[in-house]
């Protein structure tokens, strides 16, 4: 890696012609040079990884799609990625109906309650994973809080170790991939619509279903979008809340890849969930313009708190 | 658009009798519940690490038994807790150092590029953010294996460098976007390099963007799993995967102490950023 020193001795502006735009497409500006750094890093530790693994799981040189075939044929991976995608789903409905009136209710309060609200909605974002789901088994075990407060009903629940558990503990930590999409979508209707709506006589729930809600659609799928996608590669919320024998997606390659040490299919089932995944978050991102808004849950609380 | 004339019974209608001070258009009580009810379930879990941890049980068992500070006692005089604690420190340090400058690098680069090609690149360099981890994790220990990376500090740094540089592009291309180009001209003119036009004008302006994606690479590094799950070696594992063992192999509630410390360490440092912006603001 001989190329990181340049990081930091490459100097950034060159001496600036008079004129900052127009040539740049004409003549190649030095600015190249600056990401050079950053993409050979990304290439070492991504791009070229993701190339091997992709020509592995073609049998290259001599192409084949046995890999991939496999996939579909072999009886496990299939039932494995239904499993993954209902559970991906109940993910979704959950931080839809916490995230739509949370994101609502950002849009209604002061500017700094509405801090407040969305360092909340940050907290699970923040704490350590394993941190995390250490929490989640302890309340989610046989005698935790969840399984005795059931039992007050006369009913004997335990979310430990089933794909339910597993949904609640991700839907707390994908929150905000709900909440910041509508919650910018839903800040850009004009309410004056809705008075206008109660005005001529129309309840408020005609009024939110006929004018309020068409006006979030966008937000709604673009969150709707990137929740389910980013909850399809999760392992270590299955792996600790889960089983063995309702395993996800994300536990099926790793046990492929680190147990049978199968590269060539663990491969190609990395390359499905890696297109599903990618195909999924443009789509999103055309929607809503969310991809940015992962960079910027990470950053938002920095910016937003005032 | 316009609102039909429908007569449908509302159900949550106001009376329309007596009229409150409230607004027409108030938030009505039950979304307030909804959003109480949804801030219980983000802050809630997290925080029941904090009486576990001062239980004098040895298992996982909740409530609490007890008062004790064992597994304080237990994190800080066994070795393994302690190395692990240690090479997650270091490897987050040096990768959060590595990841702040080619992030730095790029976003100063992409600042000043336009077009189609940039955009691309800016894509590339984000996408390992929307690349789930496990599919990271799997690409990387394949590849790394035949490198002789897996298990090495250096792999270590590699990925995890890799992981919080977009975030280092996003914060400083955020603090760029303030930043008045014609500062670098004026700088220019006035004869100074332009290394030195970076280090005294540039540097000095985004330094908060610069400190926020440095604080958030190496919180990004500290806390990962996935890929360091893949990478660990019996020599050699990170603070997170002795956690992931202690509950998967070991059942040593000594996490419970660890699951305390490191919830209230990142919250001091996630605070720094924000007390540094809003002490910034409040001129």
């Amino acid at each position: 890696m001989a190329t990181l020193d340049t990081a930091s001795t490459t100097s950034p502006p060159t001496r600036h012609p008079a004129r900052t735009d127009g040539a740049t497409r004409r003549t190649p500006k030095p600015h190249w040079l600056l990401l050079v750094p950053a993409l050979a890093l990304l290439g070492v530790v991504l791009l070229l990884p993701l190339a091997q693994s992709f020509l592995r799981s073609v049998g290259a040189p001599d192409l084949t799609d046995e890999n991939y075939r496999t996939l579909f044929t072999d009886g496990v991976t299939m039932r494995v990625l239904l499993r993954t995608v209902r559970t991906a789903l109940l993910v979704t409905v959950i931080a839809f109906a916490f995230g739509y009136p949370y994101a609502y209710v950002m849009t209604r309060v002061g500017p700094r309650m509405r801090a407040v609200l969305l360092v909340i909605v940050l907290v699970p974002f923040w704490t350590s994973v394993m941190a995390r789901n250490f929490a989640w088994i302890l309340i989610l075990q046989r005698g935790g809080p969840v399984n005795e407060f059931s039992k007050l009903f006369g009913l004997d629940v335990v979310l430990y170790g089933n794909v339910s558990g597993v949904a609640i503990a991700m839907s707390q930590v994908l929150l905000p991939f709900m909440v910041l999409p509508l919650f910018s979508a839903l800040g850009g209707i004009d309410r004056r619509l809705l008075l206008a709506a109660r005005g001529l006589g129309s309840s408020p729930v005609v009024a939110f279903w006929k004018i309020y809600w068409p006006l979030s659609r966008a937000g709604v799928t673009a969150g709707l979008i990137l929740v389910f996608t980013l909850s399809l590669g999760f392992y270590v919320t299955p792996a600790l809340l889960g089983t063995p024998q309702e395993s996800l997606i994300a536990q099926l390659l790793a046990q492929r890849t680190t147990q049978l040490l199968d590269f060539e299919g663990a491969g190609a089932l990395g390359m499905v969930v890696l297109v599903i995944t990618l195909v999924l978050v443009a789509w999103a991102n055309r929607i809503g313009g969310t991809v940015s808004a992962i960079g910027v849950v990470a950053t938002s609380g920095t910016k937003e708190a005032r | 658009m316009t609102a039909t004339e429908l007569d449908v019974p509302a159900a949550p209608a106001p009376p329309r009798a007596r009229r409150r001070s409230r607004g027409v258009d108030a938030v009505p009580w039950w979304l307030r519940l909804v959003v109480a009810a949804g801030a219980l379930y983000f802050v809630l879990p997290t925080l029941f690490v904090i009486p576990m941890s001062f239980s004098s049980s040895t298992t996982f068992s909740f409530p609490p038994e007890g008062f004790s500070l064992q597994l304080y006692r237990n994190f800080f005089t066994d070795p393994v807790w302690l190395t692990s604690l240690r090479n997650s420190f270091v490897v987050a340090l040096v990768a959060a150092t590595l990841a702040t400058l080619v992030g730095t690098a790029a976003a100063v680069g992409l600042h000043h590029l336009t077009g189609r090609l940039a955009r691309l690149a800016r894509t590339v360099l984000m996408i390992s953010i929307v690349t789930p981890g496990i599919v990271i994790a799997v690409v990387v220990y394949i590849s790394f294996l035949k490198w002789h990376l897996v298990g090495s500090f250096a792999g270590y740094v590699l990925a995890h460098a890799a992981l919080g540089m977009p975030f280092v592009l996003v914060s400083v291309t955020s603090a760029l976007s303030g930043f008045d180009s014609k500062l670098l001209r004026a700088s220019a003119s006035l004869g100074a390099t332009p290394l030195r036009t970076f280090t005294r004008v540039t540097m000095p302006l985004i330094s908060r963007g610069i400190v926020t994606g440095a604080v958030f690479a190496f919180v990004t590094s500290f806390d990962e799993v996935v890929i360091a799950l893949f990478l660990r070696s019996p020599t050699f594992q990170t603070l997170p995967v002795q956690m992931f063992n202690s509950v998967t192999f070991e059942v040593d509630p000594t996490i419970a102490a660890t699951s305390s410390l490191v919830v209230s360490a990142v919250t001091v440092v996630c605070l720094v950023p924000l007390l540094l912006g809003s002490r910034r603001k409040n001129r």
